[in-house]
């Protein structure tokens, strides 16, 4: 019977190995075909490891395109979101779980109504918005869909109240503590953990927005990484070598960094199943 | 006093918050649901209140009925294939915690969830590719005939489904593993002393128990389907970015009368009905919790 347990243990280890590793597959083999030869790469059965690497495809595509400023522009757009939001969410956060007035509950109400709304559905009219304010084809334009995440409100607001006793607080209004003070330097260290876990999940959501990057930068020098690549496939002379590679050149750092926070970024997106 | 100092500070600090979240969310919402019923063409200066025409001729419009269509199989054929294997999935690697490689199996099945859509569809489509790709390579091998996977209507469509599930697994995966961790040891110990097996205890205890968790990732998969934009327009554009050859979905069709055709009131209309079946779909959700937690 034990033996027969261990054996089926055995059985779905081997399964859930091959199957993590179909999952991968495709992103190994994108990255193997970067450093591949045109002749190779339409070569069966497609290998792992190219038997010629070159750089090739790299040079060609870093002559092609403005590729190093399009990475920047995706880091420097999804950086200045992540730190907007994270800077709206903890305070909107903080203030709606923990002060019981009429008129915030209206305000909270009003973001939890706004929070099923895809931003696809409001997309146009945000885009005239930037055009009336002359920031298309720029970071800001950029960073106008990306400042408030209704979701982190949520999230921020969910921790502050299962984290933060009333009486710590209290405690140190009785000491004479500001407001401000106290949620600088009591709330704002106590919530470390969920506002990193937000954090990564800002910066993610960022770095791989399309629609709104790809309405908002038409000039080639605003593009971010998304729209970039997805237009230079576009062109005629794109090769698949050429194309794995500038995806390559993205998706290792992208890959890297999550697997660093990976435990940051799990608790987020967990988090976003747990309510209610 | 004291109350008032406190609801001063309250206010102060979310106002900003509030202001740039009125500015950028609510006020477009608001806009949107009032272009809906206006005729705007970006050019024209005026714009007359046209009532539900736009709506009206929505409803004859080919390309949008088109569209429409497409996003709604995509949409299902995503939640049809994602949430079982997910459920499954989760499973298994659940009754593997204590497996040295259950970090792996998490971190490479959530891995698609965060990569870029773009350098992902990229791989995607070399898969795919009809000359040069391993999916015909390896059709062949058994003697099937290679198939233009990207360029037939029908087979575009299977390959978005593909795709999108391949990222969405990952998220449904990571809800499920939570759900599994929240279930009442005691449950599966009682159905062990019974007598059931690994699998009956899946479909009779864990499948039940986990019908919110099924109904959530059901409904958060759908909707992201529905929204669908990225993947068709890498996948289904050939390498000239012929628009007539792209698999036409909800997003694109919008974008595409907005910025092409210059109706920005009747992608508006179109963006409203959008909003209407998320709305249709999240109630069904919320009705469908309510009624089990009556039970």
């Amino acid at each position: 019977m034990k033996t027969r347990g261990k054996l089926i243990d055995f059985a779905i280890d081997v399964f859930l190995f091959c199957f993590s590793i179909l999952m991968i597959l495709p992103l190994v083999f994108l990255v193997s075909n970067a450093f591949k030869t045109p002749e190779e790469i339409v070569a069966w059965p497609p290998r792992i490891i190219p038997s010629d690497p070159t750089l090739e495809n790299f040079r060609s595509v870093l002559a092609d395109t403005p590729l190093p400023l399009w990475i920047f522009n995706s880091v420097a757009f999804s950086t200045l979101s992540m730190v907007a939001i994270v800077m709206t969410s903890a305070i909107a956060g903080y203030v709606l779980a923990k002060f019981p007035f009429r008129s915030l509950n209206i305000i909270f109400i009003l973001i939890l109504a706004t929070a099923i709304v895809p931003f696809e559905v409001y997309m146009i009219p945000l885009y005239f918005q930037a055009q009336a304010l002359g920031v298309l084809n720029s970071l800001w334009g950029l960073l106008l869909g990306y400042l408030v995440m209704s979701f982190g409100i949520f999230l921020i607001r969910q921790n502050v109240m299962h984290s933060i006793p009333d009486e710590l607080l209290e405690a140190a209004r009785i000491d004479g503590a500001g407001e401000f003070w106290i949620f600088w330097r009591i709330v704002l260290p106590l919530l470390r953990g969920a506002l990193g876990a937000l954090a990564v999940l800002a910066f993610f959501q960022a770095w791989t927005s399309f629609a709104w990057p790809m309405i908002v930068t038409t000039t080639r020098n605003s593009y971010t990484i998304e729209v970039g690549l997805a237009l230079f496939q576009t062109g005629f002379t794109v090769d698949l070598g050429r194309l794995s590679a500038a995806s390559a050149a993205v998706l290792v750092p992208s890959i890297t960094l999550f697997v660093i926070l990976r435990r940051n970024f799990v608790q987020g997106v967990a988090s976003t199943g747990m309510k209610e | 006093m004291l109350q008032q100092k406190r609801w001063r500070f309250a206010i102060l600090a979310i106002l900003p918050t509030l202001a740039i979240f009125a500015w950028v969310r609510m006020y477009p919402i608001v806009e949107t649901l009032r272009l809906s019923l206006h005729q705007w063409n970006i050019l024209s200066k005026n714009k007359p209140f046209i009532g539900l025409a736009n709506f009206r001729e929505l409803f004859q419009d080919q390309l949008f009925l088109n569209a429409l269509t497409n996003t709604s199989i995509i949409a299902f054929g995503v939640v049809i294939l994602t949430v079982p294997t997910a459920m499954v999935i989760a499973g298994l690697i659940h009754h593997r915690t204590h497996s040295r490689f259950s970090g792996f199996y998490e971190t490479s099945v959530f891995i698609p969830h965060v990569v870029s859509l773009v350098p992902a569809a990229m791989a995607w489509k070399w898969i795919f590719d009809a000359k040069l790709g391993p999916l015909n390579a390896l059709l062949e091998f058994f003697g099937i005939p290679a198939q233009a996977w990207l360029f037939d209507p029908v087979l575009s469509v299977i390959c978005i489904i593909v795709l999108c599930s391949w990222q969405a697994l990952g998220y449904a995966v990571l809800i499920y593993l939570v759900g599994f961790k929240n279930l009442p040891v005691s449950l599966f110990e009682a159905a062990k002393l019974d007598g059931a097996s690994g699998v009956q205890r899946f479909w009779h205890v864990s499948v039940p128990m986990l019908k919110p968790i099924t109904l959530y990732v059901s409904v958060v998969t759908l909707i992201s389907g529905f929204n669908v934009y990225a993947q068709a327009f890498v996948l289904a554009s050939d390498s000239q970015g012929a628009p007539g050859r792209q698999v036409r979905v909800l997003v694109l069709d919008m974008l595409e009368n907005s910025f092409r055709n210059y109706r920005v009131g009747y992608a508006a209309s179109e963006a409203v009905v959008l909003l209407a079946i998320v709305l249709v779909l999240t109630l069904i959700q919320f009705g469908l919790l309510r009624e089990k937690g009556r039970k």
